[in-house]
């Protein structure tokens, strides 16, 4: 894809001799909302936290934006960062500020600008995610859904360029679920950024993704849009999909027959 | 936590801890304004300066006057040369002795100045030249047994 | 012979892994070193954790110290005047508490309270991502939470050390001299006779800072280390007192060894 702004090319990456990511290659195209999935312990998550250089590949390379990420000096890969926003899976909002502080954090620390400005700012941000009025409750008093949210305005407080979602929808009740899908696609589009869901929900993603990834056993298994992907026939890609409790994800773990367990 | 009060609290902490730690140099310690005052140095030769160590007091009729400043062996005339520093309030006649007692029986050393008759004082610099040496205890014992050897003869 | 072998493997591992763990505890402090220059421009990050740190543990410093200082003047009064020597109380309860008991009960007090204060809260913040999130956002976690937490430590215990001190005198000059009925003259001037400024009481800030320095890192570390799990935060919180308590006996040891023969 031409334009890409986020280019992965044949990542390994794994801790001791184990390989988690053997050979993988993906590409985000600019303005596009993609998906990463696959089941638990795939390596969903470690792929985001490559993107952001908090670990670096065994081989291969992350281009964002022209440059390669491990290859950067902490200066470096702060400046990419800062093109960034990230939506961890519980938020992870600053326990010791208000909302307020939290989505003003980056604001504060990144730019010059004075604090009614940055105010005006906050407020905007929080109420693009519906919480302007929560602004100066305390993270302790804010329920999963909503603490996500601010997370999300905090996400975005410097209009990023790449927004990246850990889990958004884990734990969530449908409306809570309903908002964060509305949000994701509205928001990036507004934003003209690109977005990457890591996640495990078929019905919310296929919903308003443009494009999905399918990662198992450490390489992509399959990708395509979510049309493309509910009428494919790899059998992998049919029992995640369709929730199937048996296929090529085993049901049972390695175990020997249950005739030798029982000792008859 | 309010700004403001944070900030108040930490400053009635910081100076609670000064002012222990100022009570505790003056009331407790003794870090006096006698310290604080300007002093001059004058040197004095001895012998044998038994125990006695840097910042031991220089007394005059038994009030503290100064502290000795530092205690050093010149190779040349092989004696010890003892820098004191007196406070300035305090002045002495070129003639003064300066012998170095024990506080109590076996107690720390220090210097007793006990002032001659000479019209002109001690400067910045000037040299004690009228000195006792401490008493050493084995001298003291040799000296002893010398004396009642002789008696006896 | 297999256990044999075993239980050697298991004291090197012990001795290894804890020789690894000091060495990214070290690591850790030129770290700090390296990234303070925001504790200080910044001075309301380190301002805020003084007041989390000391102006929170104002409270038991003063009460335990006012407790020990006339648990001295007791024991010191009931075994003084067995010698005749019962007005020399003041120096006893004075040189305790400013070369010993000052600096060293008030860091185990500190590192109870405070030190395992930190632990959890820096263990809890990795437990929840937030470390994560402010790296993800461009920001150095240790500029920001490590550093000024540790040099609020290190500026709170000599203060404490110091009220300690101070609050063990009076502790003990209430028991010696209303209540036992020692000379009240006697009782200072002796003791201002016998406490050296730059002996007695400097050193004993030394020590407080040296202890400090000892104890914060210890905390830092263990939170910053501690598995994200609550049974590995609660874990650290223990180590924190456990490791603190022991390296301050032990540089109690090792700094008066040197003050005294120095």
């Amino acid at each position: 894809m031409p334009n890409s702004i986020i280019s992965i090319k044949d990542l390994n990456f794994g801790y001791g001799d184990h390989l988690l990511h053997k050979g993988i290659d993906m590409e985000f195209p600019r303005g596009k909302v993609s998906a990463i999935m696959g089941g638990s312990g795939s390596g969903k998550t470690t792929i985001l936290r490559l993107i952001g250089g908090q670990i670096k590949p065994t081989s291969g390379q992350v281009d964002v934006d022209g440059t390669i990420v491990h290859q950067q000096n902490r200066d470096g890969i702060y400046r990419l960062r800062r093109k960034m926003g990230m939506l961890f899976q519980h938020g992870a909002l600053f326990s010791d500020l208000s909302v307020f502080e939290n989505v003003a954090f980056p604001m504060r620390e990144h730019t010059d600008l004075p604090e009614n400005i940055i105010k005006d700012l906050v407020l905007l941000k929080l109420n693009a995610v519906g919480l302007r009025g929560a602004a100066y409750l305390m993270p302790p008093e804010l329920s999963g859904g909503m603490a996500r949210r601010v997370a999300l305005a905090r996400a975005i407080a410097l209009d990023p360029d790449i927004i990246m979602y850990d889990e958004p929808f884990a734990g969530l009740d449908p409306i809570s679920m309903a908002v964060i899908c509305d949000l994701i696609r509205s928001l990036n589009d507004a934003l003209g950024a690109t977005s990457i869901i890591v996640t495990h929900d078929v019905a919310e993603t296929f919903s308003f993704a443009d494009y999905i990834y399918f990662v198992a056993d450490g390489v992509v298994a399959a990708e395509g849009s979510p049309k493309q992907l509910m009428a494919s026939k790899l059998p992998f890609v049919k029992q995640f999909i369709h929730a199937e409790k048996d296929g090529p994800v085993p049901f049972h773990y390695n175990a020997r027959s249950i005739k030798e367990d029982l000792a008859l | 936590m309010d700004k403001i009060k944070l900030d108040a609290w930490v400053g009635i902490f910081v100076a609670i801890g000064i002012i222990s730690l100022l009570g505790l140099a003056m009331k407790v310690g003794n870090l006096t304004s006698n310290d604080i005052r300007e002093t001059y140095m004058v040197t004095a030769n001895f012998e044998n300066i038994g125990g006695l160590k840097p910042r031991a007091p220089v007394k005059g009729a038994g009030v503290v006057v100064g502290r000795v400043n530092s205690i050093i062996f010149d190779t040349e005339a092989y004696h010890a040369v003892v820098s004191i520093d007196i406070d300035k309030r305090y002045v002495f006649p070129k003639d003064t002795f300066a012998n170095i007692y024990t506080a109590g029986l076996l107690g720390e050393q220090y210097i007793g100045l006990e002032a001659g008759g000479d019209e002109k004082n001690l400067q910045q610099g000037d040299r004690i030249t009228q000195t006792q040496d401490a008493v050493v205890l084995e001298k003291l014992i040799s000296q002893f047994l010398y004396s009642k050897a002789s008696e006896e003869e | 012979m297999k256990n044999l072998l075993n239980f050697f493997e298991n004291i090197g591992n012990a001795f290894s892994s804890r020789a690894l763990r000091l060495g990214a505890a070290t690591r850790l402090f030129f770290l700090i070193l390296v990234y303070s220059a925001d504790s200080f421009k910044r001075i309301h990050l380190t301002i805020r954790e003084i007041y989390f740190t000391g102006v929170m543990s104002l409270i038991i410093i003063i009460v335990s110290a006012f407790f020990v200082g006339m648990v001295l003047g007791l024991q010191g009064y009931y075994t003084l005047q067995k010698y005749g020597s019962s007005e020399a109380i003041g120096v006893l309860v004075a040189l305790a508490l400013v070369r010993e008991l000052g600096p060293v009960v008030t860091a185990l007090l500190f590192a109870g309270r405070a030190g395992t204060a930190i632990t959890a809260e820096i263990g809890l913040m990795k437990a929840t991502e937030q470390l994560s999130a402010m790296e993800m956002m461009a920001v150095s976690p240790i500029a920001r939470i490590i550093a000024p937490r540790f040099w609020a430590g290190v500026i709170t215990m000599p203060i404490l050390a110091s009220i300690f001190s101070m609050v063990g005198v009076l502790g003990g000059y209430v028991v010696a001299v209303p209540v036992i009925g020692v000379d009240e003259g006697a009782f200072w001037s002796q003791m201002q006779a016998n406490v050296d400024f730059r002996f007695d009481i400097v050193n004993g800030v030394i020590k407080s800072v040296v202890f400090g320095i000892a104890c914060t890192i210890i905390a830092l570390f263990e939170g910053f280390d501690a598995p994200p799990t609550a049974e590995g935060v609660s874990r650290a919180t223990t180590r924190t007192v456990v490791t603190s308590s022991l390296a301050i006996l032990a540089l109690d040891f090792v700094l008066t060894s040197f003050m005294i023969s120095g």
